[in-house]
């Protein structure tokens, strides 16, 4: 693609390799600007002020959280982690000190409440991020993900509804995500399409097709109410464990295989011989072509999973999470998933890191309304300016795989 | 590659083009009108196929339901009244049950067609978006994102001002609606011009911020939302002064927007073919190093050519505003996708002006036939036929995204074959 022209303004930000260091020092002063903005004598004003009670130190606890994990994917982890605890850290106390009346106990109560609310939303992306790095690691750009995903959230009801059983339905979504990836694979890798317009084609296609299928089938009484959901995972040993207890020790199936699929995913990208090929693929497909390596194999396959994976994600909202469908219900998520591969530089921790932070800013979001009801909308804005500074350099750049959307043609 | 300074670079001969545009453009001087209408017909032949296998069954196919839908569908988009001075538009569409008297249905018909014509307005300037980019090798899907950035530029400058002359007060709200959409395309455009981020993926980003911010400004005590009606999420009604005039029909008749659509179209047409901008943007869009190595300066065009869709894109927000909806609020957002349809307008159109034109016209019916309003429920349920007309879209799509490959074949079968058969003769 071009190479930039004019150097920006900020060039002095890019060129400095003390950077990193610099940007993390940045986000732990920011929580701890948050902190200190709560505490008494500053925070009745602000409160009395304002009205917002927990915004403030939650806003800068983001950013320092976003600021650690920009720094630890670029190999700065020791400033990075701690940029990202001061920030967590940060959003506690301050909320604590926000609101003085709520006892530790109940404290406790909310911020795991918070973890768990987190970890539910961040799982969809979880699927849909890491389904987006196997495609987009072998060449393949997917702005399909949303799409897909929705094929799998109707699909995923559609088989637990029509064959009576979770495991079944998420089968089901499995194979319809992966049918419309593999609609993408066929015409941007066999018929050489632009990846992009065949994305857009696959979202409008997987939109209109889920929402006829469903009025067709399901039409004004919605999704049945009786359905075979995804279950929860009891783990008796740790359910009275403090705090850790009412996360983990009741959740979602589908959440402990997406922290699986991180971790197997991390494995097969980076330690195997697989791994090695779909990144090859990705970065010099001719080289990998001279070598014996099937350059369409491995992006059929890389496709073709990233559907199955995105459709899972999906089907956790449908039959896992909400537990019924609406038309257009994943609204944008595949987007945002999107945003937390290229804001994890598409490696699977980076997404996951990004993952797990607009799923804090999701979950957040839907319980900031008792503070303020606007800047929860607002806050909803993160992840794409996040995203959006991200690819923008001003704090690093995100540089995709570089043989990404250009179809590969043989000789 | 040795272009000379003083002559136009033309897309290679040999090989295949650079980019997306430099493709297409080979292949649309390859297929001209032919694809985009075969494109279309398969599309709509398989939305009739998924209505008759949904209301008949896989064996017993309903192919009298496709029909009928299609008809009220026609019926729905008023295009029937074109006709009803030679003849009653009665008899190509289905309206004779509902309509006895030839006067109600072209009187129907008038105000379907209407509808028909505000969306294809609106349709015409978001597809101009999509395209103006492509021709510089942009892809532009931040249409909707920058609609609405028009939208809310316009409800602002719309709702204040009460009482200041209508000469002043709607040119001034689509100029401002017209620079948000420009500033909003243009912070694209200044990405991928300085630092290279792909214009797709910060289009997509920038959708869905200003998707955020409008539900934000209009939501319930937000800085837009309306004084009168403190419950709903929704914005003061825009002043008398900047609403625009409409000149045929009553409520919701159409509006003056369509002739700036029109406007739109010719000044597309005349940017890119008659300045030195034009020639630079297609220039840069056919191959973008054999312009630089020609002297023209990438980076500005890419800027320009996202800020120039922007402005399309933010005047298709404003005249939707200020020509018939007059207030915009949260539901609204949420359930607009014009932008997205640009996007299908401006491939099946070929990206230039008299197919966007044309399409603009298919898909504005298509919508305006499908809608809850206007599709007789009793033909077919218009949810469903929403839904078909997303899936419709998508073919079409996903066909422009094919039909390069069978003219890349048809082009192949006059070029290739020499050079095949020759290790075939060594090999034999």
């Amino acid at each position: 693609m071009s190479t930039p022209e004019v150097t920006a303004p900020w060039g002095w930000l890019l060129r400095s390799e003390a950077r990193n260091r610099q940007i993390a020092i940045v986000g732990i002063v920011l929580a701890a600007i948050g902190v200190w903005l709560m505490l008494p004598p500053l925070g009745d004003n602000i409160r009395n002020a304002t009205g917002a009670y927990g915004v403030i130190p939650v806003f800068f606890g983001v950013l320092a959280i976003a600021a650690g994990i920009w720094t630890v994917s670029r190999g700065e982890r020791k400033l990075g982690w701690s940029a990202v605890a001061a920030g967590l850290i940060g959003i506690a106390l301050g909320l604590v000190a926000a609101d003085g009346s709520i006892s530790d106990h109940e404290a406790v109560f909310v911020w795991s409440s918070l973890v768990a609310a987190t970890l539910r939303w961040a799982t969809p992306l979880i699927f849909a991020a890491i389904g987006g790095m196997f495609s987009e690691r072998s060449g393949v750009v997917n702005i399909a993900l949303e799409g897909m995903m929705l094929s799998g959230a109707f699909f995923g009801i559609w088989g637990a509804d029509r064959f009576g059983h979770w495991a079944l339905g998420l089968l089901t979504a499995v194979v319809a995500g992966g049918a419309l990836a593999l609609i993408h694979a066929f015409f941007s890798i066999h018929l050489r399409a632009d990846q992009i317009v065949s994305g857009v084609a696959i979202n409008l296609l997987a939109l209109g097709l889920t929402g006829y299928l469903y009025i067709k089938i399901y039409g004004e009484q919605g999704t049945p109410t009786e359905l075979s959901l995804i279950p929860n995972v009891h783990l008796s040993f740790i359910e009275d464990v403090y705090f850790i207890g009412p996360i983990f020790g009741n959740m979602n199936l589908m959440i402990w295989l997406a922290l699986a699929t991180v971790v197997i995913s991390w494995v097969v990208m980076f330690k195997t011989p697989i791994g090695l090929r779909i990144r090859s693929v990705g970065e010099h497909p001719r080289a990998a072509d001279t070598v014996g390596i099937s350059v369409f194999k491995i992006r059929y396959a890389a496709v073709v999973l990233s559907g199955m994976l995105a459709a899972l994600g999906g089907a956790y909202l449908s039959i896992g999470f909400v537990g019924s469908f609406a038309e257009n219900m994943t609204a944008g998520r595949g987007f945002i998933a999107l945003a937390a591969l290229i804001f994890g530089m598409w490696k699977p921790f980076g997404a996951f890191g990004a993952a797990l932070l607009f799923g804090f800013s999701s979950a957040l979001a839907r319980s900031l309304p008792e503070y303020s009801e606007q800047a929860a909308l607002l806050f909803e804005t993160l992840p794409y300016v996040l995203t959006l500074i991200a690819v923008g350099g001003l704090i690093g750049r995100s540089i995709p795989p570089a043989a990404i959307g250009r179809p590969y043609e043989k000789q | 590659m040795s272009v000379p300074v003083t002559q136009p670079p033309v897309p290679p001969e040999q090989g295949e083009p650079t980019t997306l545009t430099g493709r297409l453009a080979l292949y649309q001087r390859a297929g001209g009108v032919i694809t985009p209408l075969l494109t279309a017909l398969l599309a709509f032949a398989v939305g009739a196929m998924v209505i008759a296998f949904t209301e008949g069954s896989a064996r017993d196919p309903n192919w009298t339901a496709a029909a009928k839908t299609f008809r009220a569908v026609l019926d729905g988009t008023g295009l029937p009244w074109l006709i009803h001075w030679f003849v009653d538009p009665r008899t190509i569409g289905a309206t004779h049950a509902i309509y006895p008297t030839e006067a109600d249905a072209v009187a129907i018909a008038a105000i379907n067609l209407q509808q028909t014509l505000i969306l294809t307005s609106t349709l015409i300037l978001t597809g101009l978006a999509v395209a103006f980019a492509f021709r510089c090798g942009l892809f532009n899907i931040g249409g909707q994102g920058q609609y609405f950035a028009g939208i809310i530029i316009a409800v602002a400058v719309g709702t204040h001002f009460a009482g200041m002359p209508r000469g002043f007060h709607v040119p001034l709200a689509l100029l401002c609606a017209a620079l948000a959409g420009a500033v909003w395309a243009g912070i694209a455009g200044i990405m991928r011009a300085t630092v290279g981020a792909h214009e797709v993926i910060t289009t997509i980003m920038l959708n869905w911020i200003a998707y955020w911010v409008g539900s934000y400004l209009f939501s319930l005590g937000g800085p837009l939302q309306s004084d009168t009606q403190e419950s709903v999420p929704i914005s003061n009604d825009i002043a008398d002064s900047a609403k625009l005039h409409v000149f045929w029909g009553g409520i919701q008749g159409l509006h003056i927007g369509f002739f700036i659509a029109i406007a739109a179209l010719i000044a597309f047409w005349a940017i890119l073919n008659r300045t030195t901008l034009g020639y630079e943007v297609r220039a840069v869009g056919y191959n973008p190093e054999a312009a630089r190595y020609g002297g023209i300066n990438v980076a500005r065009n890419y800027f320009l050519a996202m800020a120039i869709s922007g402005t399309f894109a933010g005047l298709a927000g404003a005249i939707d505003v200020l020509g018939w909806q007059y207030r915009y609020g949260q539901i609204d957002i949420q359930q607009s996708d014009i932008g997205f349809v640009g996007i299908a307008v401006a491939l099946l159109g070929r990206n230039t002006a008299i197919g966007i034109f044309f399409s603009a016209l298919l898909f504005g019916g298509l919508l305006t036939g499908t809608s809850t309003r206007n599709l007789d429920p009793t033909v077919f349920d218009p949810e469903l036929a929403g839904n078909l007309t997303l899936l419709i879209q998508g073919l079409v799509v996903l066909f422009v995204a094919a039909d390069l490959l069978i003219l890349s074949v048809w082009r192949a079968r006059r070029r290739i074959p020499i050079p095949r058969r020759k290790p075939k003769a060594v090999g034999a």
